[in-house]
């Protein structure tokens, strides 16, 4: 019972509208004009001190997407954003790439302190025993801070920010950068790939079992500034590697642009496995504010025997588009989708995954739970395909939905293509409610209506939470009931 | 993004706005349907045939699959409709019935039962003394939202010319189940039917939609049939779509459903080299009561699309939906389902089912089963799969002797029988397990064996 014990405590002392991470860094900013047009490509580019090469990529990016057009087939709506009224690039000040924790703006620091971000090696050896986390925090645009990096570098292991990764490896940014997610993918990705301002890059070369978990922790600080982030990992034969993501964002009273993309490439034998804890703020309680989160993910399982695994908790942001997806290229190649979406308030969740199945003997799995609360619109979208030359190929497919509130909205809408006879295909999805009689018997013996909720609401979920590292297996667990408050009684 | 301005017009886009401008002045109808057949007709002239990027027809894009749409077809005198008729294959052998005849899209009253019916208590009469009627016509063209701004419906809307409507009195328990055979003759010709099933309080029949018509003719048929369910009234529907093998079929099912009212649906697809049956089903009273079943076998080149809305708009339902589907050849398949509950519609309990087996390397199947639920006390749940003849099923069959081809056929026997026997009518359903026989015995020899 601890754990309930301690959501529940979590649920009362944070209040919908005092959201925890709702607060503003005043640090000078640097950033560029308004508005996006070629001089603010040039001027990020610039900024970064880039090669031509990528100034061109970006280029290139910015003029196709000026002939694209915002996808309207999510089930969300916004007021239509106005492109031209956004920062694009803003980055801490002071940060010539620091060598060590001291110069980093302490203002910054006690930013991550609140938030509880382990960047001192003795916090994170603190931390949970035997476990060890690589921090690449990123600061609004700009990666501030990198730990750990002499272990990792005698591992082999390269994990830097991407604007280094252009710097000191340009021949692996440029081979992999948008061989995944190609730069007209889709208007968001093609608009990151125009203006992205940072991200991590990690490379795990052939045989190597990343050490540690390496981590990441978003931000959006600036006022009206979108994030986008650009990340790849590549595991290359034979190489192991886990990474975490998990965001946070400052109370806003304006909505918040952020469009990332993350690109994974998984080679021969390699495996990739991608957590994500996201708890951006999902705006007030009559729904204004709250950021909107367009990302672009996608893994491409390119060798044989390759294995990519996605495991989410989404409980923040106003809007939520979001597909990570595998590519399965390699035969015998294997694809995982774990996601956990909670929404509540007047948060839209349009998110779910894709699995292509394009190799011989390829396996993928989905494992989908979506809760709904308040007033909220919680949309499961998955694509399965197989391709007439993805023999054997097999998913199967769990979606469940609960809902919570007769004023919330459950949506499965998953695409089933089968272009291959020898492809076995399973699908289910269930939408229900919270059983009176379990109700009745947690309160049966003792619990409130809340502990109630948060127990049942745990074990629905559970075969998604147990996919976590478990660094982030104990905050998603705290994060689910924190967003589930105020939704019973 | 559908917004852009489209100039170039396909084939069948550049026909269908012939016919309807050379039909306009004569469609029947009264100034409000005549309004409202503009106003359809508006809508697809501004969007043009549906296509890969709207979601409704996503699988099925019908600029590029819908080739052509000859001019439509004229009304044959009642000697030469005989005469057609007699050469159209019954598709439903011996089963006694009760017949109403529409050839070429053209009503044929005096080749319909309709003295034995209107003794039971069922009024039959052309749609065009509908269409012409002061509130019926309204009506039977407004539609309800959810099928109203289709692409096929806004179409049809435009171009029904002609089709049965029949009203069913109150408590009236019909003897005999209701062949409603729509017949294409030899000519290439397009048909734009709009039938209205109106069933009183308490009533109950059986409907069997027949689509006919001849191989290697270019047809196009697009017929739409408008069902209320009155409370406590009960409906078994079933449609069997045997057009030509180079034919287009177009067929929609907008059906309102009462109170306490039963309405079972089976939808069997064979023929037709493209086609699309949707049916949109909304539940208008507590208490209701939905199957909707289908079974489609498809072969060769053909593209057959089956489409359902199921809209539980009061509380207290229960819909069950399972579709068989098998493709052959190089056939493609789309099996979409939505169960919509909305936020009154508590206490619901929906469960939805599509099975689809291939049967060929280049046969392929494409499966889309949705929930859409505002409402938190329910039951909702769908479920899909896809794949091959189980081996291990083939293998008990061969090692008892049977031959492949026959161990096959059984297994796909049982496989569709399954959807034809959800509805519970032993007449009906021996009758279109014999069309799935038929199609089974033609199927080219079995796959090889591995």
């Amino acid at each position: 019972m601890p754990a309930v014990r301690e959501t529940v405590d979590t649920v009362r002392k944070i209040d919908v509208d005092q959201y925890k991470y709702g607060f503003v860094t005043d640090i000078a900013s640097e950033k560029a004009p308004k508005g996006l047009s070629e001089d603010v490509v040039r001027f990020i580019s610039e900024k970064k001190g880039e090669p031509d090469w990528m100034l061109e990529w970006r280029l290139d990016a910015y003029r196709r997407w000026l002939t694209q057009h915002e996808p309207t087939w999510a089930r969300v709506s916004y007021p239509k954003i106005d492109f031209q009224d956004i920062y694009y690039y803003s980055a801490p000040t002071h940060t010539p790439g620091p060598k060590s924790l001291d110069e980093v703006d302490p203002e910054l620091l006690r930013t991550y302190e609140k938030l509880g971000i382990p960047l001192r090696e003795r916090e994170i050896l603190a931390g949970v025993e035997g476990s060890r986390v690589a921090v690449d925090a990123v600061f609004d645009s700009v990666s501030v801070v990198t730990t750990f990096k002499d272990e990792l570098k005698k591992a082999g292991v390269l994990f830097m920010s991407m604007s280094e990764a252009i710097r000191e490896h340009p021949d692996l940014v440029r081979r992999y950068l948008g061989s995944v997610v190609p730069v007209t993918d889709n208007f968001y990705a093609t608009l990151n790939s125009a203006v992205f301002s940072d991200g991590s890059f990690v490379y795990v070369p052939e045989g190597v079992r990343c050490p540690m978990e390496l981590s990441t922790y978003f931000r959006i600080n600036e006022r009206k500034t979108g994030q986008f982030e650009r990340t790849l990992i590549i595991a290359d034969k034979g190489a192991y590697v886990s990474y975490l993501e998990g965001c946070t964002a400052p109370m806003r009273d304006e909505n918040q642009l952020h469009a990332a993309v993350v690109e994974l490439v998984a080679l021969e034998d390699a495996e990739i496995k991608y957590s994500t804890v996201q708890n951006w703020y999902p705006g007030d309680k009559s729904g204004k504010g709250g950021v909107y989160n367009f990302v672009t993910k996608r893994g491409l399982c390119a060798g044989a025997r390759s294995k990519i695994s996605w495991t989410q908790v989404e409980t923040g942001s106003a809007i939520t588009w979001k597909y990570p997806s595998c590519i399965l290229r390699g035969d015998d190649s294997v694809g995982e989708f774990y996601s956990i979406a909670v929404s509540n308030g007047y948060q839209q969740v349009d998110s779910g995954t894709k699995m292509r199945h394009l190799g011989k003997n390829t396996k993928s799995r989905i494992i989908s739970k979506g809760i709904a609360a308040g007033h909220s619109n919680n949309t499961y979208r998955g694509l399965v395909t197989a391709n007439r030359r993805a023999t054997g190929a097999r998913n199967y497919t769990n979606c469940d939905s609960l809902l919570i509130g007769d004023l919330c909205g459950a949506h499965t809408i998953p695409y089933i293509e089968s272009y291959n006879r020898t492809a076995v295909f399973e699908h289910e999805a269930t939408t229900s409610k919270i059983a009176e009689d379990q109700l009745f018997y947690c309160k049966s013996r003792g619990l409130s209506d809340e502990e109630a909720v948060a127990l049942i609401v745990n074990g629905f979920v559970r075969d998604v939470l147990q996919q976590l590292p478990m660094e982030f297996a104990v905050e998603a667990q705290k994060l689910i009931s924190v967003s589930l408050e105020g939704s019973v009684g | 993004m559908s917004a852009e301005p489209r100039v170039l017009r396909t084939d069948a886009e550049t026909a269908l706005i012939a016919a309807y401008e050379g039909a306009r002045d004569t469609l029947p109808g009264n100034a409000e349907v005549q309004g409202l057949r503009a106003e359809a007709f508006a809508r697809f002239r501004a969007s043009g045939l549906p296509h890969r990027r709207v979601e409704e027809w996503k699988y099925t894009d019908l600029r590029a699959l819908l080739r052509e749409v000859p001019p439509l077809a004229a009304r044959l005198s009642e000697k030469d409709a005989a005469a057609a008729l007699a050469l159209a294959p019954d598709r439903l052998g011996g089963l006694e019935r009760y017949r109403l005849i529409l050839v070429d899209g053209h009503f044929m009253p005096g080749l319909s039962d309709l003295g034995p019916l209107l003794l039971e208590g069922v009024e039959v009469e052309g749609a065009g003394l509908l269409f012409a009627s002061q509130s019926a016509g309204k009506v039977v063209m407004t539609l309800p939202d959810i099928a109203r701004t289709d692409a096929a419906v806004s179409l049809n809307t435009a171009l029904a010319g002609d089709g049965v409507a029949i009203v069913v009195r109150p408590g009236v328990q019909l003897s005999r189940p209701l062949e409603i055979l729509h017949v294409s003759t030899g000519v290439e010709a397009s048909a734009f039917t709009r039938d209205a099933l109106i069933v009183g309080a308490g009533a109950a029949l059986r409907v069997v939609e027949v689509h006919v018509g001849r191989d290697g003719v270019i047809g196009h048929a697009n017929s739409l049939a408008y069902v209320d369910v009155g409370a406590d009234a009960r409906l078994d529907w079933s449609k069997l779509q045997a057009a030509g093998d180079r034919a287009s079929h177009l067929g929609s099912l907008v059906a309102t459903v009462g109170a306490g009212a039963r309405f079972n649906h089976l939808t069997v697809t064979a023929g037709a080299s493209l086609s699309r049956s949707q049916s949109f089903v909304t539940i208008a009273g507590e208490g209701a009561e939905i199957n909707l079943n289908g079974a489609t076998m498809i072969g060769g080149d053909q593209h057959a699309d089956v489409t359902l809305v199921l809209n539980h708009a009061k509380p207290g339902s229960r819909s069950r939906v399972l579709f068989k589907n098998v493709a052959d050849g190089s056939a493609d398949g789309v099996f979409q389902g939505k169960i919509i509950v909305a936020q009154e519609a508590q206490k619901t309990d929906g469960k939805m089912m599509a099975k689809q087996l291939l049967l060929s390397d280049d046969a392929a199947f494409v499966s889309k089963p949705e929930l859409e639920i505002y409402a938190d006390d329910v039951q909702c749940g769908h479920g899909s799969t896809s794949g091959r003849i189980d081996e291990a099923m083939l293998f008990y069959f061969l090692s008892r002797g049977i031959p492949r081809p026959d161990a096959e056929r059984l297994l796909l026997q049982a496989f569709l029988a399954d959807a034809v026997e959800a509805i519970g009518d032993e007449e009906v359903g021996a009758a279109l397990e014999g069309v799935i026989e038929d199609w089974l015995s033609r199927r080219a020899p079995a796959e090889k064996a591995q």
